[in-house]
């Protein structure tokens, strides 16, 4: 018992750093040397040996991505807050619902905010050969599924003792 | 001690001249104050806003002009004068039957307003203005940039979306509550009715007129305040599902 309580409890947390990673870190694209979005575009170059970083374009799509990485991780963060909540407040044989709800919409957002990027990146960022997927970028998508596992399990969990 | 002293009354008419430059400087000389750069539509119109403030008193030599330097070139041109009182607007240049003056010399205020926008329009505006006695000081200028669309300011998007959803499910939330609260209230008060009207026949049955048997169920109690002053038990039994059922409606 104690141990499906800890197994959840680190299945969401493990969802909220891939979120916080994805979200925080630039490296969405990564265009011959030069990392690309979600919020600057930074290059290091060869001759002053120096790492210069501007800030992303600001097209509403790229704000769009932003604001749904935002949400999710909000929405995970609350879905977490509700389920130490729910944890000592719910009567017994209850379901987590909010808990389960809040997380569900996390991963949605992810999904969401990956599916725009991936669709529309060409915009902002003109695709060459060798344009490639940074490692936040596949964080996302990651952590896409295990948000969505991690509600289902809140959904059909009952409480006991 | 010599160069000390010398040092001292050196950095004090500095102080005094800085001083003297800060308060004096301003009231000799007029400001103009217009916006760095204008953003406009092709198609559209723009308001070029020109304001200055100036310490003497706003004669009626004072002169407003305006000038444009294209993007493309390095001549300035003048488009607009205004002195003693009449506005003269370009009649023969590019600014043609495009440009309105909308400005009041009185209120300090030299604005113009460009109609019909073309690329042709992108540069250099500057508003100069003379009121004599006061003419030295430095004029201002304004950029015009025409663009197809304007340009959103960043965050917008962002904002609007963040709040947007955010609100959605909070009210999602908030209704779920309500509705699980109203329907956990009316259960109870079906509970409690059905539970009263049996305790209501066995009363009858017992012939125990006194109002402690009604005493358990407290909930119904607080429900039904009206009723809890009459004791006659068959008006509860017969009205109480009639009327609490008109009043859940």
């Amino acid at each position: 018992m104690l141990l499906l309580l800890l197994g959840i409890i680190v299945l969401h947390v493990a969802v909220l750093v891939l979120l916080f990673v994805s979200t925080i870190v630039s490296q969405w694209l990564i265009v011959n040397g030069r990392t690309a979005d979600l919020w600057q575009n930074c290059s290091t170059l060869e001759v002053p040996s120096s790492f210069q970083c501007v800030t992303s374009s600001t097209n509403e799509w790229l704000q769009s991505v932003q604001a749904m990485m935002i949400l999710s991780i909000i929405f995970s963060v609350l879905s977490l807050f509700w389920f130490f909540c729910q944890l000592f407040t719910l009567t017994k044989g209850g379901r987590f619902y909010i808990t389960g709800f809040f997380q569900i919409l996390a991963g949605l957002c992810v999904m969401s905010g990956a599916a725009i990027f991936t669709v529309r990146h060409t915009d902002w960022q003109p695709a060459t050969s060798d344009t490639a997927f940074g490692f936040a970028y596949i964080l996302a998508w990651v952590a896409f599924p295990l948000a969505i596992i991690s509600g289902v399990i809140y959904v059909i969990l009952r409480k006991r003792e | 001690m010599w160069s000390q002293g010398t040092s001292g009354s050196g950095s004090l008419v500095l102080v005094a001249a800085l001083f003297s430059a800060l308060v004096l400087a301003p009231t000799l000389a007029i400001h103009v104050y217009t916006h760095r750069e204008v953003h406009g539509t092709v198609g559209s119109q723009v308001t070029l806003a020109c304001s200055f403030w100036s310490s003497e008193w706003i004669s009626e030599d004072v002169s407003i002009t305006w000038l444009f330097q294209p993007e493309s070139g390095k001549d300035t041109i003048s488009i607009f004068h205004f002195v003693k009182g009449q506005p003269y607007v370009d009649e023969v240049g590019a600014f043609k039957n495009r440009m309105e003056w909308v400005g009041d010399p009185h209120r300090k205020d030299g604005s113009i307003i460009i109609r019909n926008l073309d690329y042709t329009d992108n540069g250099t505006f500057t508003c100069d203005v003379k009121n004599p006695p006061d003419i030295g000081g430095k004029s201002s200028q304004v950029t015009l940039y025409v663009l197809e669309k304007v340009p959103t300011r960043y965050g917008v998007v962002l904002g609007a979306v963040i709040g947007g959803v955010l609100g959605l499910v909070i009210l999602v939330v908030v209704i779920g509550y309500l509705i699980r609260y109203c329907w956990l209230r009316r259960q109870a008060t079906l509970q409690r009715q059905l539970s009263a009207m049996e305790k209501g026949k066995l009363q009858r049955s017992a012939k125990d007129s006194s109002k402690r048997g009604r005493q358990p169920p407290v909930l119904y109690a607080m429900l039904d305040h009206s009723r809890s002053t009459k004791s006659a038990s068959e008006k509860k039994s017969k009205g109480g599902l009639g009327e609490s059922g008109g009043r859940l409606k």
